[in-house]
């Protein structure tokens, strides 16, 4: 009887066995206590290759319950292959319902983008990040890059923006911006665009960093302090939208994208598909705070 | 200052590095008596062994020898470069007097490193990131004292670079696109960043040609002279050290085997290694 049970269903719940599960958990509870901290761990193999979001799949199957209500965006958009992709698998593995409601979800899964929605206290935001390491830049041997971490030398990534800034008259980081998290480490918060950076600083949401090709786990917790470098007189400062509206909804506090017709004319959308359909519905979804954005809208 | 047995700068007792696996003999049996450092038992290789000496502030110690006599072992090791085997090195700066600095955690070295000391290597790539503009190479070792200030930064490294007669223009180019007397130059530039008490130089004029060594020389001893920093002064060139330094230590095999006032070694030396050594000079 018991065989029967066992293979009464092709899969377990959220396709890992529970003991890895319980091994991804333990290390993201290491994770979050100690905020921007790579944790190494197993990145069991899964039906999709290393590097295609398995690090994010990772967190999600561990974390998510029946009771879940799951999202996916890849670049801000609920429909692109990537997340429709890895929505039908995990919705397949676990049953959970899902959703393209920002507000609605409990797991947010993402590549690339924070939603332009505000994050409440009962979400938890997974990222799928390509490069875990921050300092890879500048250094390419991963036990250095471990000691500097450990020693807090961060000089050398300093270095880095400083040189930028001399050649190019400003630091070009476009996506990923560094970030030290809670007065500690630097982090690389996934190739973000600047614009969502400030939405890390003191979240009301937890969020969970997964790289399955690098095998590292990383997170901020709730109400963290998450400031990007910058140096007294050279500031940090997210996109600059200045003048140029969503042509769909006319839109302009929010992450836009550069779209090419066929007859060449330039449109620009806003990113975030749910955020623009609400827009577009005349909805009035709620958005991130930050003094960036606050300067934006005074400006306007 | 008068120098007395309270007011060193710092101390070494008893710095010994050996490499490979030594027994008790090993120190007995190697040495300038036996004309080598490598131990008959068991082959372990002694770089440096029972250093003893003080360098007071303001004050430049040379140290020469032949190739594989150790002085750039001991120089290597007072700036953390290298792990050493036994022995103390004690720094008379707050908060580490009374310390042995080589026991300090690798943060506490670090912070030495960048406030206490200033290393000027022989090739200027161990001393530069040559990916990095000679400003930026500069600008690190002012971050890593503190400084985050982009204007302020620049100021400093211009003034600095202007120290060593580097041209302004410069700043923003990369070490590799210049000469090699100008990198030395930048390498100088960032080792005094932080105006430390304590510098090194590890065979700073060799390979370069005669008169960019004349003026590389002028400048570390017009910079001694305005500053006031202690020097260890690492060559095999007695007119260096001549040139440079007040009291040198003379090494073979890993052993010091005479040490005095500089002129004194070079009128009268009295360890027949100096004699030959003296004898040499072309």
């Amino acid at each position: 009887m018991i065989q029967e049970n066992k293979f009464s269903t092709q899969y377990r719940f959220a396709f890992i066995d529970e003991a890895t599960k319980r091994e991804i958990r333990r290390k993201l509870l290491k994770a979050i206590a100690i905020p921007g901290y790579q944790v190494p761990y197993s990145s069991p193999e899964m039906p999709i290759a290393r590097g295609w979001g398995t690090g994010g799949l990772h967190v999600t199957l561990a974390i998510i319950g029946p009771n879940d209500i799951f999202k996916i965006i890849d670049q801000g958009s609920d429909a692109s292959v990537n997340a429709c992709n890895l929505r039908n698998f995990v919705q397949t593995m676990t049953g959970v319902e899902t959703t393209l409601d920002t507000a609605k979800a409990t797991i947010i899964q993402t590549r690339h983008r924070i939603t332009e929605e505000k994050l409440s206290k009962d979400q938890i935001f997974v990222y799928q990040v390509p490069q875990p390491e921050p300092l890879r830049s500048v250094e390419r041997y991963e036990n250095k890059t471990r000691q500097m971490h450990g020693e807090a030398d961060y000089a050398k990534m300093w270095v880095s923006l400083y040189e930028q800034f001399v050649r190019h008259g400003d630091i070009m980081l476009g996506a990923g911006y560094p970030v030290k998290v809670n007065g500690r480490y630097i982090m690389a918060p996934s190739p973000i665009p600047r614009w969502d950076i400030p939405n890390l600083n003191n979240s009301e949401a937890i969020h969970l960093f997964g790289a399955g090709r690098e095998k590292r786990l990383y997170a901020v917790p709730p109400y963290t302090k998450v400031e990007p470098l910058e140096f007294e007189d050279v500031k940090f400062h997210i996109e600059d939208f200045k003048g140029i509206p969503c042509f769909r909804t006319g839109y302009q506090k929010a992450f836009l994208d550069e779209l090419y017709y066929d007859d060449g004319s330039k449109h620009y959308v806003i990113n975030d598909s749910n955020f623009l359909d609400k827009k577009m519905n005349n909805e009035a979804p709620i958005q991130h705070e930050n003094h960036y954005l606050n300067k934006l809208e005074n400006e306007a | 200052m008068r120098h007395n047995s309270e007011n060193w700068l710092l101390k070494v007792e008893g710095l010994t590095k050996i490499y490979g696996s030594p027994n008790n003999n090993t120190i007995h049996q190697t040495g300038p008596q036996f004309d080598s450092n490598i131990c008959p038992e068991t082959n372990a290789i002694v770089a440096c062994a029972d250093i003893n000496f003080e360098l007071f502030p303001g004050e430049v110690l040379g140290i020469v020898g032949e190739s594989g006599s150790g002085k750039s072992t001991i120089v290597k090791i007072l700036y953390f470069d290298m792990e050493h085997f036994s022995g103390n090195v004690l720094f008379n700066k707050e908060p580490y007097i009374g310390k042995n600095i080589l026991k300090e955690s690798n943060q506490s070295k670090r912070a030495i490193r960048n406030h206490l000391m200033g290393m000027v290597y022989q090739n200027p790539r161990d001393g530069l990131n040559f990916k990095f503009t000679s400003g930026g190479n500069i600008a690190e070792k002012l971050i890593m004292a503190g400084n985050y200030h982009v204007g302020t930064i620049r100021e400093k490294a211009s003034n600095l670079l202007e120290k060593t007669e580097v041209p302004v223009l410069r700043l923003d180019d990369l070490p590799a696109h210049f000469s090699g007397g100008m990198q030395q130059r930048v390498q100088i530039s960032k080792a005094i960043a932080n105006h430390p008490p304590l510098l090194f130089l590890d065979e700073v004029t060799t390979g370069l040609d005669v008169s960019v060594q004349a003026k590389v020389l002028d400048l570390i001893r017009e910079l001694q002279h305005e500053l006031g920093i202690a020097m260890i002064v690492v060559s095999h060139d007695l007119s260096v050290i001549r040139m440079l330094t007040d009291r040198t230590l003379v090494m073979k095999n890993g052993r010091i085997v005479e040490q005095g006032l500089t002129d004194q070694i070079l009128q009268d030396p009295q360890h027949p290694y100096t004699q030959l050594l003296v004898s040499s000079i072309l």
